[in-house]
């Protein structure tokens, strides 16, 4: 058996190349200016100053964090009631239900959103809106599937045993059904916040070019401009920015819980 | 949670539903228009079919989107299963390592994944075309193979392969013959996966594709400025496709179901009559 543990050694060599290099590149290419060569480079804080020190760039910054928020919010807000709704019906409708959200995800985002650029272009709508609409359309289903799977796993005998001692059915809801769905809210803002923030289609597609994101500019940085250090370095910022909102949402999650165990 | 839905419910989810296949059905609609416009319907015709079909670059890009899912499917699918199997047996260190650095592709955005690879292959020179997005794309989708290939391990029992060496089975006949098998639906669902990553993709693609390399994605990304009708017709075409392919995948095992159902029942009521 313990020759199958020598299956993993060429993985390890393939994710130190392939994973762990395209990052540590990021962070070198982000902390070094153009025409350093790879012997030669200077460690400079310059394109941090730069994209601080922007009229521009932190109100972009600003603006993706805004809009992945509100997109995470109402996200949750029709995704928890679709999700609950699922739930309440018999097994085999659950699976149906589950398979008629999940069709449509199987079809290119890019080909839904291109179609959506179609059917906004009949309302008189600004372009703000126009984007938040494909961000929830193209974020939705991951919302609704998450809460849902927590949601399917409570045991239907803590909601009988509530009943039985006497809670009407919105407290059961606010003090059983709620706190045990909390890790699927939770893991549902992760895949929905994640992509929102750095989208870069959704808002081109359907902002009409003059709603720029965080996304929109590292892309420009990398294929227009070609200034990849710099590019690197919004890139950097924003991974941070990600890192530490997921941080602050893990613990949402965690809080509830420890307080219980005391 | 099973109760009787209301009126209310049903009214909400169905409205969730339309929302969601709107855009879809837009698209078939409009795909059908005889002018170019994508707001008014003029009449039915299939010149923007025939057009699609007479486009050199949208053949193209269908005809390198599917190769590439195809060839990384094939790879990561293999790497990832041979990776899950020495994973279920190494050091606990190294296995949570492993899973931390397959993480980082999952947790971090698409475009930072991107740009990352974009960087690596131009810090070695390698002249980016279709195969550093092949590359990209097998080195993407390796942690989702792993990924569900692990459980089925888990549930494996460890004394199966031990006993089949016991029995003169070499440790490759073990391999084989025993511990594939039975983790096949976590190989087959891992495959699934990877395929419909790989065939999505977008932002991995545009920043790793080598020029006059496009996918359906970036070929899709690359019109959307202009008013291009034969985007509709391939977008109509992706549509049946994938909703056939989708339908056969989720009927067919509830068919098979239904039939093993069916014979266990007979062959219950044939042992109860004797």
């Amino acid at each position: 058996m313990k020759s199958f543990s020598k299956m993993v050694y060429p993985y390890v060599l393939w994710a130190v190349i392939m994973i762990i290099m395209p990052m540590l590149l990021i962070v070198l290419y982000a902390f070094t200016v153009q025409g350093n060569s790879v012997l030669t480079f200077q460690f400079t804080l310059e394109n941090f100053a730069r994209f601080f020190s922007d009229d521009v760039f932190p109100i972009v910054m600003w603006r993706s964090l805004k809009m992945a928020f509100i997109t995470t919010i109402i996200c949750i807000l029709i995704g928890y009631p679709t999700a609950y709704v699922i739930a309440r019906n018999k097994p085999n409708k659950q699976a149906i239900m589950v398979l008629l959200i999940t069709l449509p995800m199987w079809i290119n985002m890019l080909v839904r959103t291109y179609a959506w650029r179609g059917i906004l272009s009949h309302m008189h709508m600004s372009g703000e809106i126009k984007v938040y609409i494909g961000m929830v359309y193209n974020f939705l289903p991951f919302m609704i599937l998450q809460i849902y799977t927590s949601l399917s796993k409570i045991d239907p005998a803590l909601i009988t045993a509530a009943n039985d001692l006497g809670a009407d059915s919105f407290q059961t809801f606010r003090r059983v059904i709620f706190p045990l769905s909390l890790s699927g809210i939770v893991s549902g803002i992760t895949l929905v916040f994640l992509p929102a923030v750095s989208s870069f289609f959704i808002p081109k597609f359907l902002g009409g070019g003059r709603y720029v994101l965080i996304g929109n500019l590292i892309e420009d940085y990398f294929i227009s401009t070609g200034d990849w250090n710099f590019g690197s370095a919004i890139s950097l910022i924003m991974a941070i920015i990600i890192l530490i909102s997921m941080y602050i949402t893990r613990r949402l999650d965690r809080q509830p819980a420890e307080q219980e165990d005391n | 949670m099973e109760q009787k839905t209301s009126v209310f419910q049903k009214i909400w989810f169905w409205l969730i539903i339309a929302f969601f296949y709107l855009p879809i059905i837009y698209v078939v609609f409009f795909s059908f228009n005889k002018s170019k416009s994508l707001t008014k319907f003029t009449g039915f015709s299939l010149r923007w079919y025939q057009r699609m079909f007479e486009s050199r670059p949208i053949l193209e890009a269908i005809g390198y989107t599917v190769a590439c899912a195809v060839i990384a499917t094939v790879v990561s699918t293999i790497v990832g299963t041979i990776t899950a199997i020495g994973l279920s047996k190494c050091r606990r260190v190294l296995r949570e390592t492993i899973n931390q650095v397959n993480n980082l592709p999952m947790l971090n955005p698409d475009i930072v994944t991107a740009i990352g690879f974009m960087l690596f292959f131009t810090s070695l020179r390698i002249q980016t075309s279709f195969w550093t997005m092949v590359l990209a794309h097998i080195a993407f989708c390796i942690p989702y193979v792993i990924l569900s290939v692990t459980p089925k391990l888990r549930s494996l029992d460890p004394n199966m392969p031990e006993a089949a060496m016991d029995l003169g089975c070499t440790p490759m006949q073990a391999l084989t013959k025993v511990i594939v098998p039975q983790i096949m639906p976590g190989i087959i669902s891992g495959a699934l996966v990877a395929f419909s990553m790989s065939f999505d993709d977008f932002v991995i693609s545009l920043f790793t594709t080598g020029p006059g390399v496009t996918n359906i994605s970036i070929y899709v990304y690359g019109n959307v400025k202009r008013v291009n009708p034969t985007i509709n017709a391939l977008s109509a075409i992706l549509v049946f496709v994938i909703t056939t392919i989708l339908i056969i995948v989720n009927v067919v095992p509830m068919i098979k179901e239904r039939r093993a159902a069916r014979n266990v029942t007979a062959s219950e009521l044939e042992s109860s009559i004797r």
